[in-house]
């Protein structure tokens, strides 16, 4: 690859680019995200290609393997252009039948469309599916498209025209002030404004400044970050360099899972390639700028997702937070000024410089600009990562996009924002999205995970579901989140077995509170709200677990009965003869029955039982002898 | 200092831990995926894991810390690559990295312990990952979860006696659209159910 | 000097810009509880994880409440100390961490002094309502310290003085969340790893998770065994900072009320470490002035800077950490090594009782001479030449468990032979002063000249790296001195890379010196107690009619019954060591 020296050049290699593309009458995108690889996408991809080539169609049929289409529920997707034609749950045995039918004799393959599911009808494109419809896609916006391997394809879609727009006519401060007007927050939880946080760093002196990219996507439900790097990880690089430019910073660092090893290489790949084109490393595009960037790798701690933390597990140490002022934009890595933006804040900058701020502006809702990606996942349909404008209801996201619950179950509640979010309810389904909305019901936007819960899901599980979580990934620097949550975890550990008082509910509330108030940092500071909004939404669950000692939605195993039909029992004794504990009482021929207090819950005597007279009740009503 | 190292911690290993790993074992380049819990597992048996390092061993350790430039600021990229390379960090290697990187043995061993992407006891052969996160937690990766610790009798961040299989837990693979999902190696079981547990063993039997 | 202006509880108060919420507080007579934060601020030394969170506090304006030690006042704050909100917090955050904590307070070694209990008792805690699982670990007991870790709290102190002050890395926080704990590698015992039993760690310490091995035990068997002669040695730091456990001023000395007290409680021959640090002089004294003169006649095989050993924390430092230097420091043994020699032999002969049958006892302000005392060159046939160490601590502790009242003492006089010492043994306990006291020596043997005014001020002082260049008569001798060994560390690694301007340096491993020693009553913070201490040893050296050590009569008296000269072949015997490599081991359980 020869150096790019100028934008000129770079906007020439963009049209010669365009014009190839232009020249194939069927281009194939199958996708290479992590879900449709871990289906055996790659396999297809080789299959198809190998086909291509046999038949010699090499040169009007392009094949690209691309990042994730985000309808991971139906993968491995394969996606043919310019038709849009949409086919799911591809594998390799059917890529001979794609390249014969469809783009050889320009038939669809039927049986491989998607199917909507409440038509139950075939959709013949793209453009059709409920899930693609609501949709707008600027951080995603080359993912499925384009080749994440190749930077010409990035190239070909306005890539790094955005850094030589800011190189070339912008000073650092223009280039701030767009991205103030256009309202763009962080993206990774908090949604501190974008724009100031640029200036607050470009405003600290420092011999050297940083560019962090926070890629230590941490919520267990939520994996937009690793998308976006897979996808199209030249985005991050160009948003990384024109961050550095705005805040006069020639390094910058991706702190990056090491559980992504897709996306570790796709970046790596990106990088080099940015650096043999010279749009990393020293004068860029001829302007005198110098950046680079290198990787840092994450090693499993969700805290590190807290600015402070990361940049202590930068500098090889313990990832803990430390307490703020100073703040990384006036004292980060290795002291030095440092600005930290989340992998999806940074994926929209490129698209912000070369649309315009007031074209950003324009999208969502008064105080929360543009899209933000979801991970939707749970008891939905359509389980995929989607990318909305804000303002957009919950109800539009589960039941259009999301296709409404699986099996035709009950919505429950949904819940947002990870660890730190809370549960929603149909109350909430109305309520536009967006930071605010969301904090002001007890939730948050977090880093974008959705999980739909049904009637079969307990609350008070979910809550504790979190709470382990929380207490596994506490740093164990400050008390209230080291050892609040621990107790906060072992109060809905005993509600769940049962053995819980109204009194802990109380307790619950107030450590609950104490722990949000106190604690160091921001994972601490929201680890609670699992609790609190469950109790806030689902105070009627706590109750029954607590007072009725039952479970409604049949999940907590201690609160499951195990009874005897005396109408179907005919005195066989299996099942007292199987009882661990000697729970079963009863003479022989006569209808036997299970000492609630002694049971243990084991279902052995269930297995046992010829006759199907033993069956799992949510409630144990004593009856009363008269 | 390093040959007194070697010959002070050549001792013997505990019968209970599999056989040493030579670098380069498939394994150790495979995935590694986080693992959670494995800190109670890694407390009991940590002081008992004992592996002769051999000097190139201990000279491969030394030559990562020289290619991060013995800087202290490097010690995770050079944990990351030194656990690449033997698979796990037993207290030896992590005295190593100390001395290579001119920080106190109780530096290295409270980052180690810290992430939990590091472990001090070698992963089994076909190392089995379960993902909990959320949108497989919600369908049902816990009983999926309790069916392998039943199946293979070990729990969380343990390893077979034999040295076959060990257990760890995972956040989000981003597979979510096949959850529960179940990762062996850098294979990828999605829509796993607790009855399809043995099926998945299954395929590792060996000749 | 720019300030701001704040409101706390309804009061204005103005501070220097760049204060704490928490010392901000402290100027109008509010005392913000706090836990993990320590502070000794003219030493630099400052730990403030912003952790406990005990500190809390409420601020207008902001969302959460803020920790007043970690946060800036600002221009306009209002602030709110005991809000319901934050008592509930700070009661709540307490009840949590006792929740997490053994509740055997009554036959804890801390009982008393610690800081989690004086919580509990302001804030009025009755009752624990988060009852859970508590962490429990193996508890590690060394020669000097014991590591109780179920009582830990996490509050960094001992991580900060381990890693930051002494830059000794015995320590480390591992593991994370609940189990998050400070700890040595592998959670090896202490005694596995580089711990050089400073004792910092147990000075610091707020509760009873760091306490020092307690040898009163052993002491009083020995003092109740008929067949036995007990002697005492008491070094000159303890003087200093006894009368502090029974509520006198710090800086109040009390050498004799402790001697009485000490010959109340049984012991036979009460001696002086004071005595030994002159004999220390002398011999130390001399091979420097013998190192001085092979070198300046230019014997390359002879190294200079030399270095002070009387510090068993600085011996246990330079034998792990820098074990290429073993032949710089001086070979001479510390004051309660050679006390211990002389005594168990020109002693012991001279009232004619048997090595076996004598029992020697030292009272130190320091918890590394535990560990020193058992060193096994320093036995005869595994009979060591001191028995037992006890701490200022334990002493006081032991006073009391004897009815004595101390306040009631009248003040009495040491024994002799070993009883008498100079102005120059005094200033042993002071960081500076045994290198004043060499100074004192070896000017007049090396000028043959006498000196005139004994005070060297240029080597006092509290900065943790001092140097001076003394005069001998056309000689100048440079001079370091550094207390902590974070600072020893760095004259160390001059002397290693072979850039080190000094002839003689001192090293004391606890900041201020002996003083400031890990066995000395609990400071919590308040370095003026280590100046006040250090300003009695100075004040007993100025009321001392001898002010140098080889004018003690009863040191020429001992050199001339028995020892013959100083480094003669006597002295090599029973007055120095040697050091050993203990960077190599690499022990893992």
């Amino acid at each position: 690859m020869t150096k790019v020296k100028t934008l000129p050049e770079l906007i020439k290699m963009k049209e010669t680019l365009v014009s190839q593309r232009a020249c194939y009458s069927k281009q194939l995108h199958v996708c290479g995200g992590t879900g449709c690889q871990a289906a055996q996408s790659k396999t297809l991809d080789v299959t198809l290609k190998e086909i291509v080539t046999d038949k010699g169609l090499d040169k009007d049929v392009k094949i690209t393997m691309t990042g994730c289409f985000g309808f991971c529920e139906k993968g491995p997707i394969v996606k043919v252009l310019p038709d849009h034609t949409f086919y799911t749950e591809v594998k390799p045995t059917d890529a001979r039948e794609i390249i014969d039918e469809h783009v050889v004799k320009g038939n669809q393959v039927e049986r491989l469309l998607y199917v909507d599911p409440t038509t139950r009808e075939h959709v013949p494109n793209s453009d059709k599916m409920e899930f693609y419809k609501k949709q707008l896609r600027i951080a995603l916006r080359n993912c499925g498209e384009i080749n994440p391997e190749d930077i010409h394809d990035y190239i070909e879609n306005d890539g790094y025209q955005a850094l030589g727009k800011v190189l070339t006519q912008m000073d650092a401060q223009q280039t701030i002030d767009i991205i103030k007007k256009s309202g763009l927050r962080g993206r990774g939880g908090g949604g501190f404004p974008t724009g100031l946080k640029w200036e607050i760093t470009s405003k600290s002196q420092a011999d050297q400044k940083y560019v962090v990219c926070n890629a230590d996507e941490g919520d267990p439900g939520a994996f937009m970050d690793r998308a976006i790097l897979e996808g199209d990880p030249n985005s991050i690089i160009e948003a990384m360099a024109i961050c550095g430019y705005a805040i006069g910073a020639s390094k910058g660092l991706v702190y990056i899972r090491a559980e992504y090893p897709l996306a570790i290489s796709r970046l790596k790949k990106a990088i080099a390639q940015a650096r043999e084109l010279g749009l990393l490393g020293d004068d860029i595009l001829g302007t005198g700028f110098n950046f680079d960037i290198q990787l840092r790798y994450g090693a499993g701690a969700f805290v590190c997702g807290e600015e402070t933390a990361l940049i202590h597990s930068m500098e090889g140490k313990r990832g803990e937070p430390s307490f703020k002022p100073p703040f990384p934009s006036v004292s980060g890595y290795q002291g030095k000024p440092t600005n930290v933006n989340n992998v999806e804040t940074f994926a929209n900058i490129p698209v912000i410089i070369n649309k315009g701020a007031e074209w950003f502006a324009s999208i969502g809702t008064e105080k929360s600009k543009g899209t933000k990606v979801f991970a939707l996942a749970g008891k939905i349909n359509n389980v995929g990562l989607i990318e909305v404008p804000m303002g957009i209801t919950l109800r539009e996201i589960i039941f259009e996009i999301g296709g409404g619950i699986k099996d035709g179950k009950k919505f429950k509640a949904v819940q947002t924002g990870g660890p730190s979010g809370g549960c929603l309810t149909e109350k909430h389904l109305d309520t536009p999205i967006d930071y605010d909305n969301l904090t002001a019901v007890g939730s948050m936007m977090g880093s974008g995970g959705m999980i739909v819960l049904d009637e079969d899901d307990c609350m008070v599980s979910v809550a504790k579901f979190y709470l382990d979580f929380i207490v596994e990934e506490s740093c164990g620097k400050c008390s209230p989140c080291r050892i609040g949550n621990k107790r906060l975890y072992e109060i809905l550990e005993k509600i769940t077995q049962g053995k819980g008082t109204l009194e802990d509910l109380e307790k619950l509330k107030n450590l609950s509170n104490v722990i949000k108030d106190t604690s160091l940092c921001g994972l601490g500071q929201t680890s609670p709200n699992p609790v609190l909004s469950t109790l806030q939404n689902f105070y009627d669950e706590y109750i029954e677990h607590v007072v009725d000692k039952k479970c409604r939605a049949g999940q907590c195993k201690a609160l499951l009965y195990y009874v005897i039909d005396e109408n179907v029992c005919i005195g066989c004794t299996a099942c007292k003869r199987s009882c661990p504990v000697n729970a079963i009482t009863g003479d022989k021929k006569q209808p036997h029955v299970i000492n609630q207090d002694i049971c243990i819950k084991c279902g052995a005597c269930e297995e046992k039982c010829a006759f199907d007279a033993i069956s799992i009740k949510l409630e144990h009503k004593v009856k009363v002898v008269e | 200092m390093i040959s007194k190292i070697l010959t002070d911690t050549a001792q013997t290993r505990s019968a209970k831990n599999p056989e040493t790993k030579k670098s380069g074992d498939p394994v150790t380049q495979e995935l590694k995926p986080a693992a959670i819990n494995s800190f109670s597992a890694a407390e009991k048996d940590k002081t008992k894991v004992k592996i002769k390092l051999s000097e190139d061993k201990a000279h491969k350790i030394l030559e990562i810390c020289a290619s991060y430039n013995n800087d202290p600021g490097e010690l995770i990229n050079v944990l990351h690559e030194t656990q690449g390379e033997f698979g796990y960090l037993p207290a030896e290697v992590q005295e190593v990295v100390a001395q290579g990187l001119g920080v106190s043995t109780a530096q290295v061993y409270g980052v180690v312990t810290f992430y939990s992407y590091f472990t001090m006891i070698p992963k089994g052969r076909f190392p089995i990952s379960i993902c909990t996160g959320t949108a497989c937690y919600v369908r049902g990766a816990e009983k999926v979860l309790e069916e392998f610790k039943r199946e293979l009798n070990i729990g969380v961040g343990e390893t077979t006696e034999d040295g076959k299989f060990s257990i760890n837990c995972l956040r989000c693979v981003g597979a979510c659209g096949l959850a529960p999902v179940v990762l062996v190696g850098e294979k990828v079981y999605g829509r796993v159910s607790p009855e399809s547990v043995k099926t998945i063993l299954a395929n590792y039997e060996e000749k | 000097m720019e300030t701001i202006k704040l409101t706390i509880d309804n009061k204005i108060v103005e501070v220097e810009k760049g204060t704490t919420v928490l010392n901000a507080a402290k100027q109008i007579g509010i005392d913000i509880p706090t836990l993990c934060h320590f502070e000794l601020c003219d030493m630099g030394i400052e730990n403030k994880p912003g952790g406990c969170r005990v500190c809390v506090v409420e601020i207008d304006g902001r969302r959460n409440l803020a920790p007043s030690c970690a946060t800036e006042a600002t221009e306009g704050m209002v602030v709110q100390t005991h809000s319901i909100r934050v008592m509930n917090a700070r009661r709540t955050i307490t009840k949590l961490i006792i929740s997490d904590h053994p509740f055997d307070c009554l036959v804890c070694a801390k009982s008393g002094s610690c800081e989690l209990q004086a919580l509990a008792t302001k804030f009025g805690i009755r009752e624990i309502p988060y009852q859970g699982e508590k962490s429990t670990y193996r508890k590690d007991t060394s020669p000097s310290i014991i590591r109780d870790v179920d009582k830990c709290i996490m509050c960094r102190r001992c991580e900060m003085m381990c890693n930051e002050v002494q830059t000794v890395g015995a320590l480390s926080a591992v593991n994370r969340g609940f189990k998050a704990v400070v700890a040595p590698a592998f959670e090896m015992d202490l005694e596995k790893s580089p711990c050089t039993y400073c004792g910092q760690c147990v000075s610091v310490c707020p509760t009873g998770a760091l306490t020092e091995v307690d040898h009163t035990i052993s002491v009083i068997r020995a003092l109740s065994d008929k067949t036995k002669t007990v002697v005492v040695q008491t070094a000159p730091a303890v003087r200093a900072a006894l009368g502090e456990e029974f509520g006198l001023e710090p800086g109040t000395s009390v050498t004799g009320k402790m001697v009485s007290a000490l010959r109340r409680l049984g012991f036979k021959y009460v001696f002086d470490t004071d005595f030994a640090a002159d004999l220390t002089i002398m011999e130390e004294g001399t091979e420097l002035l013998q190192r001085l003169k092979k070198h300046l006649s230019g014997d390359s095989d002879v190294k200079l800077p030399i270095l002070t050993s009387c510090c068993p924390g600085w011996v246990n430092f330079f034998e792990h950490n820098f074990p290429d230097l073993l032949d710089v420091p001086s070979t001479a043994k510390s004051p309660q090594q050679m006390f211990g020699a002389i005594a168990k032999s020109y002693f012991a002969e001279k009232i004619g009782v048997k090595r076996e049958d004598m029992v020697v006892v030292s009272v130190m302000p320091c918890l590394a001479k535990k560990y020193e005392c058992q060193r096994d060159e320093f036995k005869v046939n595994g009979n060591p030449d001191v028995d037992f160490s006890l701490s200022t601590r334990e002493l006081a502790a032991f006073i009391k468990q004897a009815n004595i009242d101390f306040m009631d003492l009248p003040d009495e006089d040491f024994d002799n032979p070993m009883g008498e010492s100079t102005g120059a043994g005094v200033i042993f306990g002071n960081t500076g002063g045994v290198i004043e006291a060499a100074c004192r020596t070896a000017y007049e043997l090396h000028t043959g000249k006498k000196l005139e005014k004994v005070e060297f001020e240029v080597l006092r002082g509290m900065d943790g790296i001092r140097s001076a260049t003394i005069d001998f008569d056309g000689l100048p001798l440079n001079i370091g001195i550094a207390h902590g060994l974070a600072n020893a560390r760095k004259l160390l690694d001059d002397v290693r890379a072979g850039i080190s301007k000094y002839h003689a340096i001192e090293i004391m491993a606890c900041p201020g010196g002996c003083i400031g020693g890990g066995g000395q009553p609990f400071h919590h913070g308040h370095s003026e107690i280590l100046k006040k201490r250090a300003e009695a040893l100075y004040a007993e050296d100025a009321g001392k009619p001898i002010r140098k050590s080889h004018e003690n009569p009863f040191i020429i008296q001992l050199y001339d019954e028995y020892l013959d000269r100083p480094c003669g072949h006597r002295s090599h015997e029973l007055l120095h060591t040697a050091y050993f490599d203990k960077s190599q081991e690499v022990v893992i359980e």
